[in-house]
Formats: C-alpha cells, structure tokens, sequence
C-alpha cells in the first residue's frame, strides 16, 4: 500500500475515534480540569501517541507531513488532551535513542532551563512556564549546561498537585518550576530540538488552529445557509457572503502557511517555518473568531452551541508558544539583517 | 450523537443546526462546498522551473547591469516594448505554447516561475504581460488557424501587444450587460460602441472585444461574441483616459462600423461568455495580484536594513508571513491550471487576499519611515512610496472588484 493511502486510512480512523469518544459529557468533563483518562486510553489503543515514532521503534512511522495532519484534525475535533504534545515528546526523546514513553508527554516553550551539574547528579535550574497538561503529563525541557551545551531533559510530573490554571479553552496550563527538579534523565538534544522546543511548539499550535479555523468556519457556513431572517437564509445577504469570503481568504493563506511549516519539519531552518506559520495562522485565528461569532449571532455566544469549543481554542493558542508579534519579530529581524534583495531568494528558493 | 453536537432538541427548543452535522465531519462529506472544497494542494515545482529561475534571473541581473531599468519604478504596468523584445528572443514569453506558434512548450508553472521572477526584479514588463497572460493562451484555445499562426510568433517574440476590451461605459462590474454590437455581413462583422479604461490601447496592436452579436436571453450570458480587433485598422479609435496622477495608461475605444473578417473571431458565436471567464481565470490567478508593488516591499526593507527596532521588525515579519503564505496560494493555483482545471474560486480567492495585501504595504511603509512621498524625489523609497500610493486604488479594482469576487468566493463556498 501506498504511504498516502496509510497515511489517508490513519486520519479517518483518528477522525472516527475522536468523534466516537467526544461526547458532550466528556468534553464537560474534561474542561473541569479533570483528566479524561478513559478517552486518553482510546486515543493511545490507537497509536496515535506514538504517530511519530519509527516503526523500529515500536511507532506507526508517520512521516512528519503527515503527523502534522493528524494534529491538525485533533485541533478540528478540539480533543482535550496532550495529544500533540505526546507526539512531539516521543519523536523527541526517541530520537536520543530511548524507548517511547508510555504516559502523556508534555513540552516547556520557554527558552533552555539552566542546568547545574551533570550525569546522574545534574539539577535543573529555571522555569518552564505553563505547561500543557503540566500537572500529567510528563515533561520535556531543553537544558542548557555551563559551557553551552543543550540537552534533553526529562521531568516526571510534580508530586504534589500544582495550582489549577486553565487556558480559555479551560484545558490545564498550569506553571512549573523547575529550580532544583533533578531529571529522570538527560540526553544530549536530538538534532529537532535544537532550536528549542518553542518553534516546535509553534508549528503544532499553528496545525490545531487550522484544524480548529475549518470546521468553525463549516459551522458558519451551515448556520448561514439554514438560519431565516427577513424570509430568507442569512447567507443570502451579501454582507453576511463577504464576510465569510474574506474569512475563506484568511484560512486559504492560513492553510498555506501551516502546509509550509509541516513540509519544513526536520529540516534545516525550522525556526523561520515556525515563526512564517504562526504569525499568519495566529493573525487568521483572530479574525476567523471574529467573523464566525458575527455570524452565529447571539446562539455562538451561548454554551450550548459547540461554536466556542473551538473559538477560544484559537484565542488561547495563538498566544501559546509565542503570538503574532513575537513571530514577526523573528522574521522581521532576519529581513533586515539580509536587506530587501535577499528576501525574493528567501521565499522563492536560491 | 455526535462530538460537538449541540444539546438535544429537548433541551433546545429551535435550535437552528442540524444535528446530524456535527457527528458527521462536516466539510468532508460536504462535497464542493465548505472549506475541504478549496483546493490549495502543494504543488513541486518540475526541475525545468528551477533551470527557468536560474535563467531568467540571469537575465534580469544583466539587464539591469546593462542600465537598461531601475528596478524601483516598475510593476507590470511599466511599458518598454525594447525589454519585451529582449525578453521575447530571450524565449520568456509565451513559455507554454506550441513551437509551431513561437513557444517553448513548457508547464504553466515554468511560466508562473518565470513571470514571478520577473515581478519580484522589478522588470518593465507590461508591454507584453496581457499578451502573454491571457490574450495568446485566449487566441491559442479558441482561435482560427490563420489568426495562430499569424499572431502568436510575434507575440513570443515579444513584438506584438494586447489590450482588453471588456469594459464600457454602461458595463463594468456587470460585464453582461455589453452593448458594444458586433453584425454580421458575410465573411465579415461590423462593430459599432465603445469601451473603456482600456489599458494600453493607444501602444497595443490588438485587443479582443467582447461584443453583443445576439440575445441576451434568461440568465444574461447568451448572444455574446468575442474578436480580435487590430487597432491600426480604420473604424478604431481609441482617445486617451488619464488617471488620478496624470498618467495616460486606460484609454476609450471607439468602434464606428468597425469591419473584422469572421476569421478574427475567438470561439463560437454567442459563446462570449464562455470565453471571456476562461481569460478572467488566466487574468485572475497570477503573482501579478499580490507583487504589483514588491518594489516598494523591498525598499521599505532596505530603509530598515540593519535598525534594531522591534517596531519595524514586527511590521516587516507581518508583511513576510502574508507574501510566503499567497506565494504558496498562488504557486497551487497555478498547478491546478497546470492540470487543465478551471480554479475561478481558488483565483478570485488570490487575487481577493493578493490585492488586501498590496494594499497594506503602502499604508504600512508610510509609518514606519517617515517621508513625505513625490515623484519627483531622489530618494528611492519615497518616490516608489508615491508611485504605489497614487496607484494602490486600482489593485482591488482592475480584473475584477473585490466586492465581485467576494460574491464569486461566497457562491463557490456554497453560499446563495
Ligand atoms: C487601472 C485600471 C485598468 C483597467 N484596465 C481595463 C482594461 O484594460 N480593460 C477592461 O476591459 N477594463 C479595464 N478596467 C476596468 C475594470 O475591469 C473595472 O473597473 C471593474 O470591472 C469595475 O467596473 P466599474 O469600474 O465600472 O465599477 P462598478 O461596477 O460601477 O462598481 C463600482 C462599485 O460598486 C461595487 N459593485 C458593483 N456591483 C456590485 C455588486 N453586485 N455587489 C457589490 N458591489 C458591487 C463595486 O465593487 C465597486 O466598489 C480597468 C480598471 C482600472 C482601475
């Protein structure tokens, strides 16, 4: 069979699953902060957290491309778990030859902790943020010692509970900090990570965010066409089509941004994918909520309507592992450094 | 029920969604409609396209290195039948035609490299750009064998120029409603009316005019006909339009009994309408609707070269991040073209994003540098930053309004 046609039959199966498992009660339930154990035990009876661990390794070897879409479609069906976030932790820490972990992974996006010491006797230093699932998960730092050099740290979730401090989405994004924390181990960092895990971080949030962007935009498109005021279907009235129109052009450019980021994953210059990816998605996000609240009227402001399970998604993740502005920054300062002459070379290939 | 269903109806009185919706993927079973309908797949570029970006770089470097034009104050407005000749021997033009008519029978996206390339230098290469863009590939599809080989050489060779003529006075967005008339008289039509902001009329040697041959009948597309008019015919003339700036570029064109052989026609009688959204697909879809001032992109680069400002930084990251993405757009259309399929929704959708973001770049680059713009000005950045303000009104209008094709994008979304 054919990768694709792998790849394709892996995406249907996650599809089916999320949609089987995320009844309203377990999206309730999961937004009290409560880890929804029984949904995670179905997302990893499938595989799923080890989608981009090699075959070798006792993984389903997706390419990355094709990972990448899998995180896309978890961000459709807005899944209230660390599964992202597992995907990564795994690619990573197989890649320093270890074997895939068994429970939720989680990653810090701050910039490298310090790290004291070495071998068995080496202690963190630092802060690693909001974590995802922080009080969970496991937890992958890049550390960096004395004479520079980064490593990979592992971190076994805290013993005592951490306070609650939830997203808008009301998924757990509680703080840890890691001064003092000795790590369960520590690898020399794996080529991926070497930039950080920030832009890693940042590609993820910017494939969710598309996912999520496609289906409140299908909301959108269905409440227009089924929802009568003045005797007609909303979407019949040209400034109602405008702005879904434009909101089409934001996911298009959206999309096109994101597919970049995932083709460049592994390769050399990750940093400026992510940072691409998440300044365009994460401006789109704003302005796609925007328009389909406006849409929906008062019923997408309700929590009955499913709407807001994705809305303030896009509004918490496109502040997550960096926003807008942070993004520019990096790219803005590449530019000006290279001068306007290098910039044609740097989109459109040497 | 489904993941993100909505409370039971029970429980929601009226609730105005269809449940079944949410269990399903929505979107996906959704066929055309929704946003699964949009086809924006990533396209790799064949090796010829790399070897056509070596080449036609090389050639604008030695052009340029030749003195023959000033990058900053070109866009493919710029008029310079000398280059388009250049460019024609250089073998640039008309890249996806037969040999037989002066091509180079390469990919579309060899030609969508190519004219990219040509943007991104801030060549002049307006002379031939309607030409090459969509009245030869028009000419190619639907013209008669004589008007092929006659016309299209010299095209590629960069020696023959078109305009277009669509719009009148009485017809501009709503271009069915045509009046130009176009009678029949043997081997013969004669055409009486007029068009207007017809660019580069009074330097073009042709242009095709649609014109009004029949019936409009019920859905107003009928009875629409499409000819190739050689403007140093007697019956013509055309009477200079000038723009907010001064600038002689649009024109009106006069037909008065205006006699054209049958043979100069482009497709059937009365298939007008057809053939005139074909061209607008061609006229629609190209890196022409997001780098018609690139120029002034990379001289607001090059005033910022070097700063450390946070400010400025952001803004240019910002614009980059909305090139790289319409880039991408752009190069997928320009694949699905490449593959014989028609991509008006995904175009409208390019050159609606395309045109925001040639907006944007002006009103951005007047902030971050503080200028006042002239066109009488040394100063690169500020007379590009003159030129482009003193243009940027017709980007989200030629080819097409941005209010027209946001209502094209809405009905491809499944709305109406
Ligand atoms: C620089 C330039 C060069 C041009 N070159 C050519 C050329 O070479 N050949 C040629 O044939 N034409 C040319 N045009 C004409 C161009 O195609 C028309 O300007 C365009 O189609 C709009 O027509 P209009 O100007 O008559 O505006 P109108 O159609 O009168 O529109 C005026 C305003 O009303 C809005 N509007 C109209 N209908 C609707 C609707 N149904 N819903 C919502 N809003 C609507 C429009 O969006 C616009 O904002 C050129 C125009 C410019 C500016």
């Amino acid at each position: 069979m054919e990768t694709q046609e792998i790849s394709r039959i892996l995406l249907d199966q996650a599809d089916r699953l999320f949609a089987q498992h995320l009844t309203r009660e377990a999206r309730a339930a999961a937004e009290t902060g409560a880890w929804p154990e029984n949904l995670w035990q179905a997302v990893a009876a499938a595989g799923l957290p080890l989608a981009m661990v090699p075959e070798t390794a006792g993984g389903a070897g997706l390419a990355p491309g094709d990972a990448l879409r899998l995180v896309r479609r978890s961000g459709f069906h807005a899944l209230p778990l660390p599964l992202a976030e597992t995907m990564l932790g795994n690619a990573l820490w197989v890649a320093t030859g270890e074997k895939p972990l068994a429970q939720p992974v989680s990653f810090s996006a701050t910039p490298p902790t310090g790290l004291r010491g070495a071998g068995d006797n080496a202690i963190l230093d630092g802060d690693a943020g909001a974590v995802p699932w922080g009080d969970v998960a496991w937890l992958l730092v890049v550390a960096e010692d004395a004479a520079g050099g980064r490593h990979l740290a592992l971190v076994a979730p805290p013993e005592a509970a951490l306070p609650q401090r939830r997203n808008l989405a009301f998924e757990p994004r509680p703080k840890r900090h890691l001064a003092g924390v000795r790590p369960v181990a520590l690898r020399p960092a794996p080529r991926l990570a070497a930039p950080g895990l920030r832009p890693l971080g940042a590609i993820l949030r910017a494939q969710q965010m598309v996912g999520a962007m496609e289906r409140a935009l299908d909301y959108a498109l269905l409440y227009a066409n089924e929802r009568q005021q003045f005797g007609r279907p909303i979407g019949k009235f040209q400034a109602v089509q405008h702005m879904l129109a434009s909101a089409a052009g934001q996911f298009a450019a959206a999309t096109a941004a994101a597919d970049q980021a995932l083709e460049a994953w592994g390769g050399a210059d990750v940093e400026f994918a992510a940072a691409l990816a998440k300044a365009r998605v994460g401006e789109a996000a704003g302005k796609i909520a925007e328009i389909v609240h406006q849409v929906h009227g008062a019923m997408g402001f309700t929590q009955e309507h499913p709407l807001h399970f994705l809305t303030r998604r896009l509004w918490s993740w496109r502040d997550e592992c960096g926003n807008e502005a942070e993004w520019q920054r990096v790219i803005g300062a590449r530019v000006m450094q290279a001068g306007g002459e290098a910039l044609w070379p740097m989109l459109a290939g040497a | 029920m489904g993941p993100l269903a909505p409370a039971g109806p029970g429980q929601s009185p009226g609730l105005p969604l269809r449940g079944e919706a949410f269990g399903g993927m929505v979107g996906e079973d959704g066929g055309e409609a929704g946003m699964q309908g949009l086809r924006f797949d990533a396209v790799e570029l064949p090796r010829a396209a790399a070897e056509a970006r070596a080449r036609v770089r090389a050639f604008l470097r030695a052009e340029r290195a030749a003195g023959h034009y000033a990058a900053h104050r070109n866009s493919w407005n710029s008029f310079d039948p000398a280059f388009s000749r250049r460019a024609g021997a250089a073998g640039f033009i008309g890249i996806t035609w037969p040999s037989a008519y002066g091509g180079a029978e390469q990919s579309s996206l060899v030609r969508f490299v190519v004219t990219a390339e040509m943007l991104a230098a801030g060549a002049p290469c307006g002379a031939h750009w309607i030409a090459d863009r969509q009245s030869g590939p028009q000419i190619l599809r639907h013209g008669g064998e004589r008007v092929k080989r006659e016309i299209l050489p010299r095209i590629a060779a960069g020696e023959c120029f078109f305009a277009i003529g669509m719009s009148e006075p009485d017809s501009g967005s709503d271009l069915a409603a045509v009046r130009t008339r176009a009678v029949r008289d043997d081997a013969e039509w004669v055409i009486n009316g007029a068009k207007i902001w017809t660019s580069n009329a009074h330097r073009a040697h042709y242009l095709i005019a649609l014109t009004r041959t029949g019936e409009a009948g019920p859905d107003r597309h009928g009875g629409l006909t499409e000819f190739i008019i050689d403007l140093a015919r007697p019956g013509v003339s055309v009477r200079p339009i000038h723009n907010l700036s001064g600038g002689h570029e649009f024109n009106e064109v006069v037909f008065q009994d205006y006699r054209v052989p049958d043979d100069m026609r482009v497709g059937a009688v009365g298939e007008g309408w057809r053939m005139v959204t074909s061209e607008l697909a061609f006229e629609r879809s190209g890196p022409d609707r997001f780098l018609s001032d690139y120029r002034l992109l990379v001289e607001l680069i090059e005033r910022l070269r070097g700063q450390d400002d946070p400010r400025s930084a952001e803004a240019l990251g910002r614009l980059v991040a909305h090139l790289a993405a319409l880039l991408r757009m752009s190069t997928a259309v320009a694949g699905l073209l490449d593959r014989g399929e028609n991509p008006a929704v995904e175009a409208a959708l390019v050159k609606d994003v395309g045109t925001q973001f040639e907006r944007e770049i002006p009103e951005i680059a007047r902030l971050l540098v503080s200028c006042e713009p002239s066109l009488e000005e040394d100063d690169r950045f500020a007379e590009t930053l003159a030129h482009v303000t003193l243009h940027a009104p017709s980007f989200t209008l030629r080819g097409g309004t941005r209010e027209i094709l946001r209502g094209m994008i809405a009905r491809g979304l499944g709305l109406r």
